[in-house]
């Protein structure tokens, strides 16, 4: 099979995202401190996902590989989705 | 002959690497080598479970204590189904023969990491002696069962510690083992070879390396929960702490109900191999085969909760699994089908891999069908946790990976070694095999059907006459292993030379030399548009 282009990132790209993530850190810590009852945890929850995407985006390069790679991720995110609403058909009916 | 003669000289299993003797099997990268590796380490775990299994069959001989405790047994199928499972049936074919074909198959010279591949293979050491540490030192052999069920596991006084850990490095091997084989499909497909010129082996490998990536991190987790909550009480599954055992339950089952097709596919994948060429035709429906594969790995990571039927889930839970679980018939079944079709009207050659391919046949349709009276609802509150629940699961798992391991290295035999076997022995091997399988679990139905609960040392003396006659069956297939192995061993070192193709197989692998050179192919194999892997036209 033919190997694929690498693409070089600039360093500015590394530390911006840098700052992105220790920015959303101190904010995931820092939500905490604000009452929001049972949407505490989807709070979190959110940040960390925003996270992820960061990472996997630029850290792990999934913008600049093709398509099919970012497609397989995507299948593995949604099948973890439809795991845990399975998961959750239990505790949610219990 | 004597070009015989010459492969054999000139193949892997005489190539000169870094190191000379043990040290250039056990640090070679080569797939081949590391493929026989995982041959001899998952025979002898084999073995190992093999006596306790024989052990605990010979407990049941007769009712009261026969040579055992309650105690004693409890440790002894927890030991069996730890080793049998993690170690024999998980890695089992994906490990042998996944590693041992999937490159020549596909037309590449290795896997895609081949260190890693080794280093896999040396998690599986690890492990290996780690659950066995947990057998001979500290404070008693783990009790639990192979499930590690909460919150027993994280209460009892044995060694369990060393057995999760175990089982934890074991799953390491397997995730590494399916990254290697996804991207070597993905990468190192030789020139040509589109996705629908791929042979359905390696597509099993496909379906069972994704499931081993994504499935086997959730037991992982899993048991350093456990663990956690031994040593330090963080109320995870402690319901005395607010936790909840059976949310253990489900991400046990989230594992290890995909694990069942980490076993099953690429037994369905060689026995997809071994079909066509004993009929010398082409595989009927092969696309129907390779959706089938893909359907049975996705819609198997959403069926673990009919493990839990009668374990307190909710009604809706339950009745979202049961109908999951019909859903997987329908791709098992259209294997079947397509088995049967390509047999029909074939050139059946009645050797020894096909018996084994048919008889994988019959005792995966009958697990199949007791599969369906375990998923239904109602009749799972009557036979669970019985002896009906061992019968099904050993013909599943145990006959499906067991006959189609044994249709595989039959059928590869020749390409391994580069030698025949005796077909007279492996006929009688199989023969004493497949009656000894029948007599130890049908009579086990029967007995759960009656209300013979699974996991008792003891039972009610009229359960005593079908008891007889499944330890009788374990000894009858104890020996049939025996005369199989015997059989193999003394064939790949004395028995006839083998040619390149003694199969008329059309898979790439029977393009190179009996056994392969390093490396596999002298110069890269191009598949032209009218090439295929089942071409008998």
């Amino acid at each position: 099979m033919s190997s694929e282009k690498h693409h070089i990132v600039p360093y500015y790209v590394y530390v911006v995202i840098l700052g992105a993530l220790i920015v959303l850190t101190f904010a995931s810590i820092g939500i905490t401190s604000i009452e929001l009852g049972s949407l505490t945890v989807a709070a979190a929850l959110l940040f960390a996902v925003v996270k992820t995407y960061l990472v996997l985006i630029y850290f792990m390069h999934l913008k600049y590989d093709k398509p099919y790679i970012g497609i397989m991720v995507g299948a593995v995110f949604l099948l973890f989705v439809v795991v845990i609403i399975i998961t959750f058909l239990d505790y949610l009916y219990r | 002959m004597q070009e015989a003669q010459s492969a054999l000289q000139a193949s892997y299993l005489h190539h000169q690497g870094r190191f000379k003797g043990l040290l250039g099997w056990i640090f070679s990268t080569d797939h081949k080598r590391i493929g026989l590796l995982y041959l001899y380490s998952i025979t002898t775990m084999f073995v190992v479970g093999l006596l306790l299994g024989l052990a605990m069959k010979f407990e049941l001989l007769a009712p009261g204590k026969t040579i055992m405790e309650a105690r004693d047994y409890n440790a002894t199928f927890t030991v069996h189904g730890v080793i049998m499972i993690f170690m024999i049936v998980i890695p089992g074919l994906p490990a042998v023969f996944g590693n041992f074909l999937l490159p020549l198959m596909i037309g590449a010279p290795d896997v895609a990491f081949p260190k890693i591949n080794l280093l896999s293979w040396w998690f599986y050491v690890a492990g290996v002696f780690l659950v066995l540490a947990a057998l001979i030192f500290g404070p008693g052999t783990p009790d639990t069962g192979w499930t590690f069920y909460a919150p027993y596991s994280f209460k009892t006084g044995t060694n369990m510690l060393p057995a999760i850990f175990g089982a934890f490095v074991l799953g390491f091997s397997s995730i590494l083992t399916g990254l290697n084989f996804i991207v070597t499909i993905h990468r190192m497909r030789a020139p040509g070879m589109k996705w629908l010129k791929m042979p359905m082996f390696a597509w099993t490998l496909y379906g069972t390396a994704w499931i081993q990536l994504l499935a086997t991190p959730v037991v992982g987790i899993t048991l350093v929960l456990v663990a956690l909550e031994r040593i330090f009480g963080i109320g995870v599954f402690d319901p005395a702490l607010g936790g909840d055992p059976i949310l253990y339950q489900h991400l046990f089952w989230i594992y290890s109900h995909p694990a069942v097709y980490i076993m099953i596919l690429p037994a369905m994948g060689a026995i997809s191999e071994v079909i066509p060429t004993f009929a010398q035709k082409h595989i009927f429906g092969y696309k129907a085969l390779i959706i089938s594969t893909m359907a049975i790995a996705f819609v198997g990571y959403l069926v673990w909760g009919h493990h839990m039927f009668t374990a307190g889930m909710s009604g809706t839970a339950q009745y979202a699994f049961s109908l999951l679980t019909f859903l997987v018939a329908i791709p098992s079944a259209i294997k079947v089908f397509n088995w049967i079709s390509t047999m029909y009207k074939g050139s059946i050659n009645l050797r020894t891999p096909f018996y084994w391919a048919s008889s994988f046949i019959f005792v995966f349709m009958i697990g199949g069908f007791t599969g369906l009276v375990l998923g239904s609802l109602a009749t799972n509150v009557h036979v669970h946790d019985t002896a009906f629940v061992v019968a099904h699961f050993h013909y599943i798992v145990f006959g499906g990976v067991s006959f189609s391991f044994f249709a595989a290295i039959h059928y590869w035999f020749p390409k391994i070694y580069g030698r025949m076997y005796d077909e007279h022995w492996a006929k009688v091997g199989w023969i004493m095999f497949f009656i000894g399988f029948v007599s130890l679990y049908t009579p086990m139905f029967y007995l759960g059907m009656k209300g013979m609960p699974r996991r008792y040392y003891d039972y009610l003396p009229e359960y005593h006459g079908a008891n007889i006659l499944s330890t009788f069956g374990s000894w009858i297939l104890a020996m049939g292993f025996l005369v199989i192995v015997v059989n193999l061993v003394r064939s790949a070192r004395k028995g006839e030379l083998a040619v390149s193709n003694p199969w008329n197989g059309k898979t790439l692998e029977w393009t190179v030399p009996s056994p392969p050179p390093f490396e596999n192919f002298k110069e890269v194999p191009v598949i032209g548009e009218k090439d295929g892997p089942y071409n008998y036209e």
